[in-house]
């Protein structure tokens, strides 16, 4: 069997690490400072209880999204006013239909937009910042010169170009978030893939006889994490916006589907009507998921890069 | 110098092509033609318009014909909706909206949001720094969409001060609200930008030698810090630039003012595809114009840019 170069330089290096010191990770230390910063933690929590009001909330819910209270309708300014006798908890929108359980669909789109958004980020972005990076020379002139060119183009209007021509639907949203997601991570994952190339441990592999690829996924990439991970969670209320912007111009999903951007948009367009609760519940989730993720990704920056402070 | 705008040309001119050939090539897959509606028109008459739009022709001669308009005669061509009108007719009849309460947001933006920053760096840790950070804060999840409707609802439904909408030949109480809307998180974030590095500055060590030296706290401020403070602010200017024209199809779809915008979204719903072609293509070519500018400035003012 070959020897493997790499497995051997890296348990080496674990062993004089941890005969050098007791030490804690890179990642525990994140953690703990992470964990110590009181507004990360609360966000995060929120956060949480987001999430878990998106993916649980149609479980409580006395309405599906697509039904209509026929009682209400008409009448929406006083019948279909938030209550808990009707089951509309959050009220009616404008057609009678519940708002709780179009909030709780809303809030699935909008944070599957986001995650999947900075997901498809988080893996193009990557690997094509590193290779760029990690190569140089005239491949990364090329790279980045493409990236260049796609980031100066105004993307929110090839954006709804897109969803025009190609038919509104989720699919097509999902894709056209993720055309333009990756750009600004590919740069910053490519200046430090820069500055990480010439360290020693790089060096090491290479000598060892490391391919490539194996010395950017294996040696590069973790070491990109760190940034990513910030860059990733800042990204996520960043892809919600746009998808927000999108629904908000009403190009977004198509109903009964809806999302925080569309909900936002309906209840404003009714704010002459007095039914104020259509706008502001969909803009309390708004708000407060977008705030704790930036919260969130600041306390991570702060966690994980302590010579900024 | 020359070289670098020569590079920055080089990349900039590529990108618009690049901007209306792929426009071009979308409109051109998307199902069905400009004229394929619900009522099937004759075959002769069908094949009359195509002739008549040039859509008969093989799509790369379409291509050079709409690129060479757009070019040398800056002409993107009839409007498929509206048949009697050319794409330049409804670009012209909205763009003086648009570029009204757009350079008014801009110019309030830079303005309101450097004062704010530079005091709240000067009164570092004061009453007005916290209004600054704290507003900077809000401004980045109250984006225009938010603050549109927020807006109508304190000063058209409870104050009852200012119209909710519509535009009326640019009467001042028509503007306030979508300049206000539009330029509020700008002005945040441009705030933020000048506080923090305006901070940087002042910490630095040509500031303390010029205080040393007896200098007045104004001169000091103006004089000194000024010019490298706001430096990184002009790199920001680009990105604020392309946000708001961004940010205006929200305005003008919002409160009705028949801006660039509106005009956008209402030929997205025609699928009236040569006048979102050109409205693309338009702001695109605005934006990389104005990113070409800033960054030129930007090397042209600060001598350590490598270019």
């Amino acid at each position: 069997m070959v020897l493997r170069p790499v497995r051997v330089e890296a348990a080496a290096e674990m062993a004089n690490y941890e005969m050098a010191a007791k030490g804690r990770s890179l990642w525990a230390d994140a953690a703990r400072r992470f964990f110590r910063h009181t507004p990360s933690v609360v966000s995060l929590a929120v956060l949480v209880l987001v999430a878990l009001f998106a993916f649980t909330g149609q479980y409580f819910a006395v309405w599906t999204n697509a039904e209509i209270d026929w009682s209400v309708l008409g009448k929406v300014r006083t019948a279909g006013m938030p209550s808990l006798e009707t089951g509309h908890f959050f009220g009616t929108d404008d057609l009678g239909r519940d708002l709780y359980s179009r909030v709780v669909q809303g809030s699935q789109i909008s944070l599957m937009v986001g995650i999947v958004g900075a997901g498809i980020a988080v893996v193009v972005g990557t690997l094509y910042g590193a290779i760029a990076g990690y190569f140089g020379g005239r491949i990364d002139s090329i790279m980045m010169r493409l990236v260049d060119i796609l980031l100066s183009i105004p993307y929110m209007f090839v954006l709804i170009l897109l969803l025009v021509v190609f038919g509104r639907s989720i699919v097509m949203l999902f894709v056209g978030i993720g055309l333009i997601s990756w750009l600004d991570m590919s740069r910053i994952v490519r200046g430090q893939t820069l500055s990480l190339k010439e360290k020693e441990f790089v060096e090491a592999a290479r000598a060892g006889g490391a391919s490539n690829f194996t010395i950017i996924l294996r040696h590069i990439v973790p070491n990109l994490l760190g940034i990513v991970v910030v860059y990733a969670t800042l990204l996520v209320p960043q892809m919600i916006l746009t998808e927000s912007f999108i629904s908000f111009l009403g190009l977004g999903v198509q109903e009964p589907l809806t999302s925080w951007g569309a909900l936002i948009s309906q209840g404003a367009g009714t704010i002459m009507y007095g039914t104020l609760w259509q706008l502001l519940f969909p803009l309390f989730f708004f708000i407060v998921t977008l705030f704790s993720f930036y919260f969130v990704g600041d306390g991570l920056r702060d966690a994980l890069d302590p010579r900024d402070r | 110098m020359l070289k670098y705008i020569l590079k920055r040309l080089g990349v900039a001119i590529p990108t618009l092509l690049i901007l209306i050939v792929f426009s071009f090539i979308l409109m051109r897959v998307a199902p069905g033609g400009p004229f394929s509606s619900e009522r099937p028109l004759p075959p002769q008459v069908l094949a009359n318009v195509n002739a008549k739009f040039g859509l008969d022709q093989p799509w790369h001669i379409q291509l050079w014909e709409y690129m060479v308009g757009i070019i040398t005669r800056f002409d993107f061509g009839p409007s498929f909706a509206y048949t009697d009108r050319s794409v330049n007719d409804i670009i012209a009849q909205g763009f003086p909206v648009t570029l009204t309460y757009g350079v008014w947001s801009f110019v309030l933006a830079v303005l309101v949001g450097c004062l704010l920053g530079i005091a709240a760096a000067v009164r570092h840790n004061s009453w007005l720094d916290y209004f600054a950070v704290g507003t900077s804060i809000g401004a980045q999840v109250l984006p225009n969409f938010v603050m549109a409707p927020l807006l109508v609802i304190v000063f058209t439904l409870w104050l009852r001060w200012l119209p909710g909408g519509g535009w009326n030949g640019g009467q001042w109480n028509y503007i306030i609200m979508p300049v206000i809307a539009l330029g509020t998180s700008y002005m945040a974030s441009i705030a933020r930008i000048t506080r923090s590095s305006m901070l940087e500055v002042l910490n630095s060590n040509f500031i303390r030698t010029a205080r040393a030296k007896g200098m007045p706290a104004t001169h000091v401020i103006v004089r000194h810090a000024l010019k490298p403070a706001l430096m990184p602010l002009l790199s920001y200017l680009g990105p604020a630039f392309v946000g708001m024209v961004t940010g205006s199809v929200i305005i003008d779809v919002f409160f009705s003012t028949g801006g660039i915008g509106q005009l956008f979204t209402n030929s997205a719903f025609n699928r009236d595809y040569s006048v979102i072609m050109g409205i693309t293509i338009l702001l695109g070519a605005l934006t990389i114009t104005f990113n070409l500018v800033v960054d030129v400035l930007y090397a042209w003012i600060d001598p350590r840019i490598r270019y």
